[in-house]
């Protein structure tokens, strides 16, 4: 049911205009409204504060859908349960009845704030600080090429509280659009997912009251860890959804394009790039399933498989969007043909949520983990 | 309901071939019929062992059929002129009439129509009723419907024509509906049967894939909307009579539930695609709105307009009203252009018509190819600005002679 | 306000292919949909519904599988789905079919506002809107391209004409067609699909409406199909041949001799 709605909405909404809000990097504004007439914005809230009370396993159902349409689009969407996420995990409950219905029905847009300029994948290097002053934090610093700034109202954001408590001195906040002293910086031009915005969230002197705190002071970082460890199989169902539409693409363009007399697929040269790319997809499919069920069943330790599915679903749509351009060759390299937007789509897969250096960090640090204690 | 001779059907499948509406199988080598049928018969034609039959009830067809004369036609009125289809309703009911040998009249109604009804009776009318009223200045379905169906009721003509417009489309059926008589609308061809002079009317059906005649046995008059641009209007001849009768119809027949506030006319500063001779008709085969360029270029040069498949319009490039097709809108230009338009169904409904049809595409196997008097196959980037340089050559050299 | 929505179950036109060797229709594959301009009725009454609160319901006539309609109907929005539905009416033209719905309608109670697509994309007839309204004896404006404000029981619109528009206030209860124009129809939401799977359509048979046999189905039509045959298409076809000049060349002859 979540796919018919999802796909739906991809075949109606996304492909006829994702070549358009690419070329003119425009933010999807209508699109996202129709996914939340569609109540999608809902789908991995809880029922009691107006979701669908799906799981790991919806969103990553959805996320695939959209992504085989526009990962720019996708990327918007996945960005505002990257803002939610914070306050699902670790807000009170005052918090998420303020906040959830809004970011469930769609009226609002939520945003997460980490990467810095001296602090994306290294969260230590964060400069952004938040004193309290009497019943309000004063929120200085500047977050960088943070995914929805502008365009959503509800951000999730981390600023230090407490330097000298090494990692138990970062604390999350709520911001909220038009907050005294919070600005945007100007919209970055990408390389890829351009229908997505991307600005600066500038702080200076920013005051909000003292109940914006999500959870309790210092637990920043641990909220941080537990909000990515979620939406990681969310990114690699990017990259699932994403190479699916290119080995489509490639394969219905194999069978039409005819050279010495015969299609192209008919060539095994043709149809062994073919073959790989559909072994790779669905093999990252499957990882991708596999971990957010995984997820889904109440597992505490989820960081290794989420990272390791993040890995292998956007290194292989690196992989094969790119072989996909190959087999549409010249016509692949064209604007009139979507796949060399895929392909600049599917690299920001391997840099956002942690590149994919930073999460075979993480994998080695919970094999080494895991080793040393059944040992 | 359908009625299948199970000993003499052969199970050959032509009916489950022929069936558009998927409801007929051949299921252990005999027909059966489904839920879906919706009696149209074109199964019983095609059956060649003559195992399929529709159960008809025997209408008993009423005597007073006969006292029902006169072939109508509805000239639509609007914005001080006469539509452009009631002329060529004239040149189509003129023969229908002489076939019958009976009068034809037609229909006027309206506020300030001028010299309209002596235009009508130029143009092959016998007769004009005419009904000239201010409550009529703007077209309402009540008050237009109430005053034909007293016209009718009291002339009682055998057959009414209106054209397929917006407005015959609108309050024709209610009118229909009001003298409980049928109506096949947007017909494509009309004749009267030589037995008994019934009227035969032949319309396109899901969406121009099958044609279907019908009549309209036990009811009168039989009416029929047309649509625009089919037949072939007479030629205006200023020296034929007629008579012109003004009916004054009761108040309260005029007086409507709905009220027109404003009327707005959309000036649209490119050729109507309805009325061009010469259409270039672009779709998703030209890749790109600079594709689409070429299809612009060479509908100048021709002196056209230009057109579209639901493709390129859905692509941006071209806007909707530019758009053919069952979607779109139906045209029969001089000559028809297609260019990369592969010739879905949906399109060559609107277009089929058209009296030359020229198809470029690089399939060819594309569909177009069937309805096309003209085809190449072959790379659209490599033809149409060949074409488009050899007609400015043959262009500035005629310039050169002059 | 309650609000009726006509919706018809048609199969899918984009699936239809005309057989090249054959010249007839190849189904294979073809799938049953809503008729597309009967989304923008569902979508314009769904948008008055949330603007002026009250219900919706839709109604098809069709075989027993037109509950899919129906459910498709309530996943967009509507609130109720009734099927009227009986083997006597097949073969109905749409004289039978506006009498049958109206009869149907009329056992459904009280309502404000009909709202119907132009026309349906497998006849393209466009005349059970208008059919209806008659035998209703209520308003009617065909191809509304805008609603622009129902209050105090009337009803304000634009209504497409073939060379503009034109401004429309209307008393209710009433019925109007609408034009694609008027709207981009919604896809269903999660909560519509939920509900729709759950939806028990309101079945209504020619005796629960109290229709007369003799007007429904063929015996009730006035029109007739004498027969049906394929269109045949143009009959001096030539493909040209040769290279892109060759092929230009004989194209502008031709050219010469239509223009």
């Amino acid at each position: 049911m979540i796919v018919d709605v999802a796909r739906q909405i991809t075949a109606e909404k996304i492909i006829p205009q994702r070549a358009e809000l690419d070329e003119k990097e425009e933010f999807p504004t209508e699109i996202l409204r129709d996914i939340a007439k569609a109540d999608l914005f809902g789908l991995y809230i809880p029922e009691e504060y107006g979701g669908f009370g799906g799981g790991s396993f919806e969103m990553v159902l959805a996320l695939e859908e959209f992504s085989k349409g526009c990962v720019g689009i996708a990327t918007s969407f996945a960005a505002s349960a990257l803002g939610a996420y914070p306050i699902l995990v670790s807000g009170s409950d005052e918090m998420k009845d303020k906040y959830m219905p809004e970011i469930a029905s769609g009226a609002k847009l939520a945003a997460f704030g980490l990467t810095e300029a001296n602090a994306g994948s290294d969260a230590s290097g964060i400069q952004t600080t938040a004193v309290l002053d009497g019943e309000e934090w004063v929120i200085n610093g500047t977050k960088q090429w943070i995914t929805n700034a502008g365009d959503a109202k509800i951000y999730s954001i981390i600023a230090i509280t407490d330097r000298d408590k090494g990692p138990r001195g970062a604390s999350m906040f709520v911001i909220e659009d038009g907050d005294p002293g919070f600005s945007y910086g100007v919209k970055e031009k990408k390389l890829g997912i351009r229908a997505s915005s991307t600005r600066e969230l500038i702080f200076k002197d920013c005051r909000i009251p003292k109940d914006r705190l999500i959870g309790r002071r210092g637990t920043g970082f641990f909220t941080v860890m537990k909000t990515l460890d979620l939406s990681r199989p969310g990114i690699a169902s990017l990259g699932v959804g994403l190479g699916q539409a290119a080995l489509d693409e490639a394969v219905l363009y194999a069978k039409q394009r005819v050279q010495f007399g015969k299609p192209v697929i008919s060539f095994q040269a043709v149809q062994h790039i073919l073959a790989d790319m559909a072994i790779q997809v669905e093999a990252a499919r499957a990882l991708v399933y596999g971990t957010a069920r995984h997820i889904d069943s109440g597992a505490k330790e989820i960081s290794k498989e989420s990272s390791m599915c993040k890995v292998m679903a956007t290194d292989m749509a690196m992989k094969v969007t790119t072989d996909s351009v190959q087999v549409l060759a010249g016509h692949g390299y064209m604007r009139e043909y979507p796949v060399e937007k895929m392909m600049r789509d599917a690299k920001i897969l391997q840099i956002y949520e942690g590149t994919n250096q930073i999460q075979r960090n993480v994998i080695g640090q919970a094999l080494n983990k895991e080793y040393s204690r059944s040992k | 309901m359908l009625k299948i001779d199970v000993e003499a059907c052969i199970g050959c499948g032509l009916c489950e071939d022929t069936c558009t509406f998927g409801a007929i199988k051949v299921e252990d080598s005999v027909a059966v019929v489904g839920e879906t049928c919706t009696l149209c018969g074109s199964c019983v034609d095609v059956c060649e062992v003559g195992a399929l039959s529709i159960d008809t009830v025997e209408k008993n067809v009423p005597d007073e059929l006969k006292d029902w004369a006169g072939v109508w036609i509805y000239a639509e009125y609007r914005d001080a002129r006469i539509a452009p289809v009631a002329f060529e309703l004239l040149g189509a009911g003129r023969k229908l009439a002489d076939q019958l040998g009976v009068p034809l009249s037609a229909v006027l109604l309206g506020s300030a129509l001028g010299e309209s009804a002596e235009a009508l009776i130029a143009h092959g009318a016998d007769q004009v009723y005419r009904v000239d009223d201010p409550a009529l200045a703007n077209f309402t379905d009540d008050a237009y419907a109430n005053v034909f169906e007293d016209l009718i009721r009291e002339h009682q003509p055998e057959i009414v024509l209106a054209g397929a417009t917006a407005i015959g489309r609108s309050f024709i059926p209610r009118l229909a509906t009001m003298l409980a008589t049928g109506l096949t609308a947007d017909c494509t061809d009309l004749a009267i049967r030589a037995e008994d002079g019934a009227l035969l009317q032949t319309r396109p059906a899901f969406g121009g894939n099958i044609m279907a005649t019908i009549e309209c046995p036990t009811t009168r008059p039989q009416m029929a909307t047309v649509r625009p641009l089919v037949m072939k209007p007479n030629s205006h001849d200023g020296s034929r009579q007629g008579e012109i009768i003004d009916f004054t119809p009761d108040p309260a027949r005029l007086q409507s539930r709905v009220r027109v506030l404003r009327s707005v006319r959309e000036e649209s500063d490119e050729v109507n695609i309805n009325e061009a001779d010469v259409l270039v008709a672009g779709g998703r085969g030209l890749e790109s709105e600079k594709g689409f360029e070429m299809v612009r270029e060479l509908a100048g040069l021709l002196g056209g307009a230009t057109a579209a498949s639901r493709a390129a319009v859905d692509s941006g490039w071209i806007p909707y009203p530019h758009q053919v097709g069952q979607t779109g809108k139906t045209v029969c230009p001089k000559v028809y252009f297609a260019c990369g338009i592969s010739g879905a169904v949906q399109h060559m409904v609107g277009m089929q018509s058209s009296d030359t049809i020229i198809a470029i595409n690089r399939d060819e196997n594309a569909p177009i190819f069937q309805v096309a008097t003209y085809g190449m196959v072959g790379d659209l980037f490599e033809i149409l600005p060949k074409l488009i340089e050899r007609i400015r050559e043959s262009r500035t050299g005629e310039a050169g002679n002059r | 306000m309650k609000i009726i929505v006509c919706v018809k179950q048609v199969p899918d036109a984009k699936d239809v292919r005309l057989d090249p060797k054959t010249n007839t229709l190849s189904r294979e594959g073809v799938e049953s949909i809503m008729n597309p301009f009967d989304r923008h009725a569902l979508e314009a009454a769904v948008v008055l519904k949330e603007q002026y609160c009250g219900t919706v319901t839709a109604i098809t006539m069709g075989p027993p599988q037109a509950e899919e309609t129906l459910r498709d109907a309530v996943a967009c929005g509507a609130d109720h789905g009734v099927l009227v539905s009986d083997r006597a009416f097949a073969g109905a033209d749409t004289w039978a079919t506006s009498y049958t719905l109206a009869k149907a309608i009329e056992k459904l109670g009280e309502f404000d506002l009909i709202i119907c697509g132009k026309q349906a994309i497998d006849g393209d007839t466009a005349q059970v809107g208008p059919g209806l309204a008659q035998r209703l004896d209520i308003p009617y404006v065909a191809y509304a391209r805008k609603i622009t404000e129902c209050v105090d029981g009337t009803i304000r619109l634009e209504r497409l004409m073939d060379d503009g528009y034109d401004e429309i206030e209307m008393e209710m209860p009433a019925l109007m067609t609408v034009v694609k124009e008027i709207n981009e129809p919604r896809v269903p939401s999660l909560k519509g699909k939920m509900k729709a799977k759950k939806m028990q359509a309101t079945v209504l048979s020619a005796a629960d409406i109290g229709a007369a046999p003799e007007l429904l189905g063929l015996q009730g039509s006035n029109t007739q199909v004498v027969k049906v045959f394929s269109p045949h298409f143009s009959a001096d076809k030539c493909m040209l041949a040769g290279t892109t000049d060759e092929m230009v060349d004989q194209l502008l002859a031709k050219l010469d001799k239509l223009l």
